[in-house]
């Protein structure tokens, strides 16, 4: 199953190793881990990403809230959230297919935010599924080079 | 008044009562031990190896119930108590380390005795702190202290970087400490402790399970009132040996993997399973899918990561241990003037009682010329009529001194069950020893174990310390040797310690006293000499070379599946 956990933590240094060491002390696999102030200073959100057997993962999450660093964790799936990721994709551009290219990203309401005579670098935002589509859409001109944020969350507010 | 970081701390140990602490000195630290002699009040325990200094301070940690507290240097220091913050991380034990650290301006240069420790420690201490600031020190000792012994106890470690044990600052000492993101739950939520409450009122065959939390939280009371007014019968972990009476008619002895068959029957056949700070760990378990399997469990722990980890459980008291027997106490209290208020559970302490008669401990083979290891424990309960404090180290020899010595007294029995580390027992039985010096200290050890921490020797002659140490020496590894006959055909790889130092010449050496027996009437007489002997003191004991610990759970196995002698 996946989750994505929100975590909020103090943000002294180390914090980001007490909380991704969890996940590695039992050998799981952190698919993406985001981190950025809030409007408190010196507090800081992370979302976490993982795919685990719901029991495990229940027990990471206490073990997180033992974290003397970290202030408060909540599970998404508990919840209804707003999920977002963003990716910069770097795609081949020639004469002939950057029509196309553009094509896709009109359609995927991408932004197109650099670009060359033989390539073209393409925003795009949105959920997992989404942001994998475009990837998988762009893949066929030969992607040169991609930077995804990762995932991060929000509670919606009419639950 | 301006201080140096090097004078808050030993102030700041002064507030937090600390008067004894365990190190060992060197570049990183020589500030901090610069003020220990201005400081009489603080003793200083200089060990011969810092493992030995972490152990010991764990072991002080444990006979008292305060925090134990150690002081190395950096780099090499620091890494050799390692295996010591993690035995008491497994342990739960309120420790707090000091490491020294090169200078703030040389960390991350690989700069001579540099270490990471603060990463190194990170997944085996409670929580831990690099002080950048002199400014912040007063405020870390404060909460590292408050952190090691509050809610589920553990070690915490404060790395000290020598430019901030230098530098200086006005002093004051935090009163309490602002943690939003620590606040453990002490009360038990009142719901369900009724429904906990109702459980009990249903029960037929009800079993109290006790572990380590017990003693760390003082309840030992409170659950031999509870056990003697609802005649629950009684288990405990390893950890929890003198949470309840050794000696008690309702004690059923350990449970688990060395457990006693009558302990471990009963888990098998209780209906009702009351868990108090214990974990359900897999030495105790078996195999987790056929533990206690008709038992509705009830499970009070203070550590909710401690909850529904291995086995399901009914109703969840998150709380700490005394606050929440206290509670039941007094419903229980009120409710037993009514007739009938809990089930009769005569039949069910008959049945246990009928198990414990049928297979008791035991052993064989006591015939007049050779000594069985399990005979020295049993000796050594009667010499001292259970009046001592007992360390262990880790393999056969922990075993039998759970099995054979009866713990009436929370604190009396100094082991380390969740690490299992060998070299423990001895540095433990002398922070015992400096904690309480009239006690009688003594450390059952394996001729393996002792030889790991065996230059504490020289720590304990030189404070005068008069700690036993009674070595079951059977020339093995003796419970690797145990698996490799049960399990491994046979094949003793590397567990015969054919080659041993002459421990009676190495006591001396030391400037300790030696004995040696090797004939089974010299046991008792030798043993009581050693034991009145106001020294530090080594008996090495030859016993039976292939004894066994029985009864063993093969590990996987079920509790009911069970070795007997
Ligand atoms: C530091 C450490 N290394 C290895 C082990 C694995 N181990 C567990 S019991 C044991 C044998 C201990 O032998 P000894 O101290 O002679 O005690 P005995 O079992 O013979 O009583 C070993 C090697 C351990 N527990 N700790």
């Amino acid at each position: 199953m996946r989750h994505v956990l929100s975590i909020l933590v103090e943000n002294e240094p180390g914090v980001l190793s007490r909380v991704s060491g969890l996940f590695s002390g039992r050998g799981f696999n952190i698919e993406s881990l985001n981190v950025g102030p809030t409007l408190e200073p010196g507090v800081s959100l992370m979302t976490i990403t993982t795919v685990g057997e719901n029991a495990i993962i229940e027990q990471i999450i206490k073990q997180l809230r033992k974290v003397v660093t970290v202030i408060k964790v909540v599970d998404m799936l508990d919840c209804k959230a707003v999920e977002r990721e963003m990716v910069l994709v770097k795609v081949n551009a020639t004469e002939t297919n950057r029509a196309e290219i553009l094509r896709i990203s009109d359609i995927f309401r991408c932004k197109v935010v650099d670009v060359s005579h033989d390539e073209m670098t393409i925003e795009a935002t949105g959920d997992k599924d989404k942001v994998g589509a475009v990837v998988a859409m762009l893949q066929r001109f030969g992607i040169k080079e991609i930077a995804r944020t990762g995932t991060v969350a929000m509670r919606r507010s009419m639950q | 008044m301006e201080l140096t970081g090097a004078q808050i701390l030993l102030e700041s140990l002064k507030k937090e009562g600390v008067d004894s602490i365990f190190g060992f000195p060197g570049g990183a630290v020589i500030d901090i031990y610069d003020e220990i002699p201005k400081h009489p009040e603080i003793t200083h325990y200089l060990v011969r190896h810092e493992q030995g200094a972490i152990h010991a301070a764990d072991g002080y940690a444990r006979a008292t119930g305060k925090v134990g507290v150690c002081l190395v240097t950096s780099g090499p220091g620091a890494t050799n108590t390692v295996t010591g913050i993690a035995n008491a991380y497994m342990d739960s034990i309120p420790v707090v380390i000091f490491t020294g650290q090169v200078p703030s301006s040389l960390i991350g240069n690989d700069a001579f005795q540099e270490v990471d420790i603060v990463g190194i420690t990170r997944p085996c201490t409670k929580h831990n702190y690099l002080v950048k600031d002199v400014e912040d020190l007063a405020r870390v000792i404060k909460e590292a202290f408050y952190l090691a012994r509050t809610g589920r106890p553990g070690p915490v470690l404060v790395d000290l970087p020598k430019d901030v044990a230098q530098a200086r600052t006005e002093y004051r000492y935090p009163r309490s400490c602002k943690l939003r993101s620590y606040r453990p739950t002490v009360e038990p939520n009142r719901k369900q402790l009724s429904k906990a409450l109702d459980l009990v009122r249903a029960a037929e065959k009800p079993l109290f399970y006790a572990g380590g939390g017990v003693i760390s939280s003082d309840a030992h009371a409170e659950l031999t009132w509870l056990a003697h007014n609802l005649r629950i019968p009684v288990t405990t972990t390893l950890m929890g040996l003198g949470a309840f009476p050794g000696d008690d008619p309702l004690f059923l002895g350990m449970l688990g993997m060395h457990g006693t068959y009558a302990a471990n029957r009963a888990v098998q056949e209780c209906d009702l399973l009351i868990a108090v700070g214990a974990r359900f760990d897999d030495r105790v378990t078996g195999r987790v899918s056929s533990f206690a399997p008709n038992a509705k469990v009830v499970h009070i722990d203070v550590d909710p990561t401690s909850i529904r980890k291995n086995v399901s459980v009914d109703v969840p008291i998150v709380a700490d241990c005394a606050a929440t027997l206290k509670a039941l106490k007094q419903d229980v209290a009120e409710g037993l003037s009514q007739e009938g208020f809990v089930r009769d559970h005569t039949p069910w302490l008959e049945r246990l009682a009928e198990w414990g008669q049928r297979h008791p401990l035991t052993y064989n083979g006591a015939n007049g010329t050779i000594i069985k290891p399990q005979q020295v424990v049993e000796t050594l309960y009667d010499l001292t009529g259970g009046n001592a404090i007992i360390s262990t180290e880790v393999g056969q020899n922990q075993m039998w001194a759970a099995q054979f010595f009866r713990y009436r007294r929370p604190r009396t029995l100094l082991t380390s069950g969740g690490l299992g580390t060998m070299g423990f027992g001895f540095p433990a039985a002398i922070g015992a020893q400096v904690a309480f010096p009239g006690e009688l200290v003594i450390d059952i050890a394996g001729d393996g174990s002792i030889q790991m921490n065996i230059q504490e020797l020289a720590t304990a002659v030189c404070y005068g310390l008069p700690v036993k140490i009674i070595i079951l020496n059977n020339g093995y590894l003796g419970m690797v040797r145990q698996w490799q006959e049960l399990f491994y055909a046979r094949n003793y790889c590397a567990t015969c310690m054919d080659f041993a130092p002459d421990f009676v010449k190495l006591a001396e050496a030391y400037g300790a006293s030696g004995f040696r027996i090797t004939r089974p009437e010299e046991l008792r007489p030798v043993l009581k000499e050693a034991i009145e002997l106001p020294r530090t003191v080594i008996v090495d004991v030859h016993v039976a070379p292939e004894e066994n610990v029985y009864p063993m759970v093969p590990a996987g196995a079920s509790l009911n599946e069970m070795l007997l002698v």
